[in-house]
């Protein structure tokens, strides 16, 4: 059922114009910046060549390139995840799931794994575009790797809180503001406090930076993990509320 | 169809309140195999509220409602398997074509996809949708979006189909298909309808439950209704009459 609800999803929203003018515009986007911080690093290459641990292409171009990308995401996925609940109780189709035999951890992990599904490709294709330099120049794989799964985590992430919040309302667009809002929030709070504080702890673009440089931190998987299956139970339990106050 | 009949839907002291309002009071229902129940009431009577809580869209305060033997608190899943539903505003997704949305359904109702491609056709068949399958719902007509709203409630033939106002804002010729539809679908199955149509209760239902601020206060078979009173009433006095009767009831039990 889950692998049902999550390719509806997909589907939906592979076949809407939008989707792929937005895919189209955030490629654009990435694309750019790749080049200029590839041109970037053509022009002090020579100079990084007689600094002795200079560093290479991952850590000039991909480390930067990805930060980034979470910060553009931060600002797509509101876009997405506002319709996920609130158009289905918007658009009345809510009933259907409610009256088919379905639980809400069905439909809550149903619609956040389409979703996840779908923006896996942005984080695909971004990641092959970039391991295109290793065609050129030795290449750290690694500190590569790092950043795609810390992009995954971060994005999935802010899927997990966008869901929640378009489960609270009946409106998309202020699911979708209301996510934002609260998404630049706790990545303010991550910029202004100390790196030591609970408020830097909390916010999701914080962990990000432990993947962007190249550090896998387990404290920081079970920190996405735990963010996820917080939110999406917040969103179960919403669910379960609309069949108790209607 | 007689009271023999084994019985697919019974519900028990169904109480629901919205706030501090009680919007269904002590409700209780039968349906039975092969028999078409018409909820008769006017706008705001609790015939929706009851409808959503016999299909596990809202939980009832208290009472039980037992689905096919099984019980809807216990067993969802088992429940609403045997259930069809048609909310008052058919939930399509409109940018889907009519039969992927089908299919959806028929799938989120654990058929196989061999099942539910056999289950399309029946379904389209029994509709009249056989000609739009390939269109997007968003561009049907009202009537046509009517009968995908119905197709999905059937497709996965259930003992119990429920259709909450299932003629609103059709055009005659429409409303004549769907209530030919609608007799059809209660020599295979149990229906339950909302209505305050009463033309509709004449042509269509076997039964009739007449709901009056969330109460039912009156309960017979159509036949029966038709002969209340003298038997010369028009179907329209004889439910007011039911339910001014019931007005002037509760008048005099509240007064001092």
């Amino acid at each position: 059922m889950i692998r049902l609800l999550a390719f509806k999803e997909l589907r939906s929203l592979l076949s809407a114009p939008s989707t792929w003018f937005m895919l189209a515009a955030l490629q654009f986007i990435f694309s750019w910046f790749f080049l200029s911080r590839l041109d970037a690093f053509l022009q002090v290459q020579t100079q990084l060549a007689l600094i002795a641990n200079a560093p290479g292409a991952a850590q000039a171009i991909v480390a930067p390139l990805f930060d980034t990308l979470g910060l553009i995401m931060m600002m797509l996925v509101p876009v997405l995840t506002m319709r996920l609940l609130a158009e289905e109780r918007r658009n009345l189709t809510m009933p259907l799931l409610m009256a088919a035999p379905l639980s809400s951890i069905q439909i809550v992990l149903g619609k956040f794994i389409g979703l996840m599904l779908f923006l896996l490709l942005p984080i695909v294709a971004s990641t092959l575009m970039v391991l295109v330099l290793a065609l050129g120049t030795p290449l750290d794989t690694g500190l590569l790797l790092s950043n795609a799964a810390g992009l995954l985590l971060v994005t999935a992430s802010y899927a997990a809180l966008g869901l929640y919040v378009s489960a609270l309302t009946v409106q998309p667009i202020v699911a979708a503001i209301s996510a934002l809002a609260a998404l630049v929030g706790l990545w303010l709070v991550s910029s202004s406090a100390d790196a030591g504080s609970i408020w830097h702890a909390l916010a999701p673009t914080s962990h990000f930076r432990h993947f962007n440089t190249g550090l896998l931190d387990s404290s920081d998987l079970v920190y996405y993990l735990v963010f996820c299956a917080f939110f999406l139970l917040l969103a179960m339990r919403r669910i379960h509320n609309n069949r108790i106050y209607g | 169809m007689s009271e023999a009949a084994p019985a697919t839907l019974s519900a028990s002291n169904l109480v629901r309140r919205f706030g501090k309002r009680s919007v269904v009071n002590d409700v209780s229902l039968e349906l039975h195999r092969g028999e078409v129940l018409g909820l008769l009431g006017h706008n705001g009577a609790g015939k929706s509220t009851t409808l959503q809580m016999l299909t596990g869209v809202l939980l009832p305060h208290s009472g039980s409602i037992e689905i096919c033997g099984f019980d809807l608190a216990d067993r969802p899943d088992r429940a609403k398997a045997c259930i069809g539903y048609l909310p008052e505003t058919p939930p399509l997704y409109r940018d889907m074509h009519v039969d992927d949305y089908l299919k959806f359904v028929a799938r989120l109702h654990r058929m196989s996809a061999t099942q539910a491609a056999q289950a399309l056709e029946q379904a389209k068949g029994r509709c009249g949708l056989q000609q739009v399958g390939r269109k997007i719902i968003g561009t049907l007509s009202k009537g046509y979006q009517q009968r995908v709203g119905i197709a999905q409630a059937i497709i996965h033939n259930p003992e119990v189909i429920v259709l909450d106002e299932p003629t609103v804002g059709l055009d005659p010729a429409q409303i004549r298909d769907i209530r030919a539809l609608i007799r059809e679908l209660g020599n295979a199955h149990s229906v339950i309808l909302s209505t305050h149509l009463l033309g509709e209760v004449e042509t269509v239902c076997d039964r009739v439950e007449i709901m009056h601020h969330g109460r039912i206060i009156y309960g017979d078979s159509s036949a029966r209704m038709m002969q209340y009173g003298n038997g010369e009433m028009k179907l329209e006095e004889v439910f007011i009459e039911i339910t001014g009767k019931h007005n002037s009831q509760a008048g005099e039990e509240a007064a001092p």
